[in-house]
């Protein structure tokens, strides 16, 4: 399977990265090699074969509903390049 | 050209939990800013999400109440996007493999039909946090305390024909939720999410139109309204000459109308995957009994119960089981008092009207059901009429007391002593001899005239039945 120039530019896009002509089409050809591989193991037969969700195999351990996390707002904020009343400020959004 | 509706409803409700999905932080309404945001929330590198046990068992409570498969393995998925308010740059969801599998409701309609609405599946997921687009220096302000917290998508079929059967199933799931007590569902605070997929096809097509997803529906009004917009926009947008473009729009109330919306919906390519900071969450046979194990009757087996065992009508139980608090006080009414449909009478009627004259909910009432039954307790026993018991009851409402303290302090005792009556009686009558040679000449309906004399003259205190067959005896005598 082999992607296009447009299709890694849509990927790029959905992702937020920005890539120059040039990246887009090395992207493609390694890309393209991932998904050769992924369908090379399609070929495999996996009749009854139940899919992995995850390498692990154990189920999710659950926690108990309590809360155990105080308001430590200043402390993660000092962090943050703008805040305003108690707001994380970002670049204008239009919804 | 005849034209069909089709909807169906995706309902985003926030589970009644303590403490986040993933984290430990708190998920109260109205904190300040950022003060319910902790590390997970934040999406800060190197935390790991760690799944809260309630959150599933509220699932599990709800997929029971619709009679769904309860999924004994399902996955946690990352749904990609980019937006400041989600700041790890995906949604923990779930995909292929939710947690409540397909149920179905039942709901009510206008000409007394009812009709089952399918649901597909319901499953858990995080809210994202809040934008505030007011001006701070021409940026946005981003408050991350909802982040976090546990919702559950209640996913429909496309079974509904109508707005009025959206806005019946829409109410049915809020009632449900709030029953088996998985939500509050505060729709002002955004505990009860609406969102409609809608289509229009000629009638008699099999195959549906092309949909649009609406959003912004915060109340049942608007999600009527908005579909109701929007159908009549699809039908004018095809017999024009167009086709219907699929996409979201946004309802907007104050123009009452819904247009399409920009931003962070347009890429709609989630490249959903199974959340590798998530193990698969196994359910089994004894958490589904756990969980399940206190739920309360559910409202349509309580409707039912309330017809038959009360012999109320379908419409008053369907009223009277509209949420668990009234229900219960309908029921407490009636224990007390020994008479269910004058409970529920009263419940449906005085009680309710000074509610919604207050704007209170039954919870606040200031009469409680144990007084409201001590009311009714003195109408069976003939010591209030039922006018008086109404004086009584407002009264009651603004804080004079219990009835029987109301009856004693106000001297309102229905006058039942018969010879105390038959003076009265008599007195009308000598009173009144040209009335009573006329109804001994057969104008047999002046009996109401020599009633209501009586009643003047005992204030309303006189006990009806007893006056009307005294009145009876002694002007026939």
């Amino acid at each position: 399977m082999s992607l296009q120039h447009s299709d890694v530019e849509k990927i790029a896009r959905l992702a937020h990265l920005a890539l120059n002509g040039d990246e887009a089409d090395a992207y493609a050809t390694e890309l393209s090699g991932i998904l050769d591989l992924v369908a090379q193991m399609e070929r495999a037969d996996t009749t009854g074969v139940t899919p992995m969700a995850h390498p692990l195999d154990m189920p999710q351990r659950l926690r108990p509903d309590e809360v155990t996390e105080g308001d430590r707002r200043d402390f993660y904020q000092a962090i943050a390049p703008a805040t305003e009343r108690g707001l994380y400020l970002v670049p204008k959004v239009i919804d | 050209m005849q034209w069909e509706t089709v909807i169906g409803l995706e309902i985003h409700t926030q589970l009644l939990t303590r403490s986040k999905i993933f984290s430990g932080a708190p998920t109260a309404f109205g904190a300040e800013p950022n003060t319910q945001a902790c590390p997970v929330d934040l999406g800060m590198p190197g935390v790991l999400p760690v799944l809260n046990r309630r959150a599933v068992e509220l699932a599990v409570r709800f997929g029971t109440a619709i009679g769904a498969e309860i999924a004994r393995r399902s996955v946690f998925a990352r749904k990609n996007y980019f937006y400041p308010d989600l700041p790890k740059g995906y949604q923990i969801s779930q995909y292929e493999l939710p947690v409540v599998g397909r149920g179905a409701v039942e709901i009510s309609l206008e000409d007394g039909s009812t009709k089952t609405i399918g649901v597909t599946r319901a499953h858990l997921e995080e809210d994202a946090g809040k934008s505030l687009h007011e001006d701070f220096q021409g940026m946005t302000g981003i408050d991350l305390n909802r982040a976090g917290t546990p919702l559950l998508e209640i996913v429909s079929e496309p079974d509904m024909r109508s707005p009025a059967e959206a806005v019946a199933y829409a109410r049915k799931i809020h009632q449900l939720v709030r029953y088996i007590g998985i939500s509050d569902g505060n729709m002002q605070e955004g505990s009860f999410r609406m969102d409609a997929n809608v289509s229009v096809r000629p009638r008699g097509q099999h195959a549906l139109g092309t949909r649009t997803e609406l959003k912004n529906l915060n109340s049942f009004r608007f999600l009527e309204k908005a579909l109701a917009f929007e159908v009549e926009r699809q039908v004018e947008v095809i017999e024009s000459g167009g086709a219907v473009v699929q996409e979201t729009r946004l309802y907007d109330a104050d123009r009452d109308e819904t247009r399409p919306m920009r931003g962070k919906e347009e890429a709609n390519d989630y490249r959903y995957f199974p959340d590798p900071d998530l193990l698969p969450l196994e359910i089994d046979t004894a958490f589904i009994a756990a969980a399940t194990r206190d739920l309360p009757e559910l409202p349509d087996a309580r409707r039912r119960r309330f017809v038959s065992q009360y012999g109320l009508k379908d419409h008053d139980a369907g009223v009277l089981t509209a949420s668990r608090e009234l229900a219960d006080f309908f029921e407490e009414v009636t224990e007390v008092c020994g008479e269910a449909r004058l409970a529920a009478t009263w419940v449906m009627g005085d009680l309710a009207a000074a509610l919604n004259r207050t704007a209170l909910e039954i919870q606040g009432s200031p009469v409680d059901a144990a007084m409201l039954g001590g009311l009714l307790q003195r109408i069976l026993d003939e010591t209030l009429s039922g006018k008086i018991a109404k004086q009584v009851f407002e009264a009651m409402w603004a804080g004079e007391g219990t009835a029987d303290e109301i009856i004693q302090a106000r001297g309102l005792k229905q006058i039942s002593d018969s010879a105390e009556l038959e003076a009265i009686v008599d007195e009308v009558i000598a009173a009144n001899p040209k009335q009573v040679e006329q109804f001994r000449a057969g104008k047999e309906k002046l009996l109401g005239f020599f009633v209501g004399q009586v009643m003047k003259a005992t204030r309303g205190q006189a006990n009806p039945k007893q006056v009307n067959a005294l009145l009876r005896k002694r002007l026939q005598g």
